[in-house]
């Protein structure tokens, strides 16, 4: 739920305007009292994100106005693939949209499947 | 009922041209015999597959551009998996997401066409944002 809300202020102009009322009492401790709240796995889950967000990150797709994620594209699709082991690399780490992220995550799914990309593992 | 799908097919990739050429030809008959049309074929040639597929490494990509009806779909799946020096295939349908990238690049340019009419629009409209 923490995690929820704090992605989606990070993300909009609109979010960024509404931060600073809700957090009137507390500002400096807003990032810590999310970490030491309810989820014990905070700190360690959030790769960079420390106290305050980290710089915005605009989707790729939404910047250059990409509508089509085209499986057979593997270059651009192995963008947003882990280099070591070939997951999908989650959005917040990305910055892409839900949108994009969904139909990046099906023609990255797809890729796999004719062998464009691995299921597992650095792609050779 | 025409809907257009991508057929993308891996040759083993020691299968010499000639027979890439009988098996495609052979496809785009079954296609036309059963009322469909082929759009375009296109060899993307050989490449490193990303893991092993029938222990080979490498593989000759074959994208195939189909319209036709779904029965149709399934009759050259059915020849592809029967032949053997086709070592992996999928079909995608593209239909609908033409659609919709058609719909999409429609409206962009309307909105380029005229840009004059929505800005006082904006403008109104984030006035009232503000209010409310």
């Amino acid at each position: 739920m923490a995690d929820e809300t704090r992605t989606t202020s990070a993300e909009g102009s609109t979010g960024a305007g509404e931060r600073p009322e809700r957090s009137s009492e507390r500002p400096p401790d807003r990032g810590g009292d999310r970490n030491r709240g309810p989820r014990p796995g905070g700190p360690g889950g959030r790769e960079g994100g420390r106290k305050y967000f980290r710089r915005k990150k605009v989707c790729k797709f939404c910047v250059e106005k990409i509508d089509a994620i085209d499986y057979k594209d593997y270059r651009l699709l192995g963008q947003f693939v882990s280099i070591e082991s070939g997951k999908i690399v989650p959005r917040r780490l990305t910055g892409v949209c839900t949108p994009h992220q969904r139909r990046l995550s099906t023609a990255i799914k797809l890729a796999r499947n004719i062998a464009l990309l691995p299921f597992s593992g650095r792609a050779s | 009922m025409n809907r257009t799908y991508e057929l993308m097919f891996i040759v083993r990739p020691d299968m010499p041209e000639e027979e890439q050429d009988k098996l495609i030809s052979t496809l785009e008959t079954a296609v036309t015999s059963s009322g469909g049309s082929v759009h375009k074929v296109e060899r993307m040639g050989k490449r490193r597959l990303a893991y092993t597929v029938r222990k080979f490494h490498d593989g000759v990509y074959i994208l195939l551009t189909v319209e036709g009806s779904g029965p149709l779909v399934h009759e050259l799946e059915r020849r592809l998996r029967v032949t053997e020096p086709v070592i992996k295939f999928l079909t995608v349908r593209i239909d609908e997401a033409q659609k919709r990238l058609d719909k999409i690049k429609k409206l962009r340019e309307a909105k380029r066409k005229a840009p004059p009419a929505p800005a006082p629009a904006e403008t109104g409209g984030e006035t009232a944002a503000v209010t409310a």
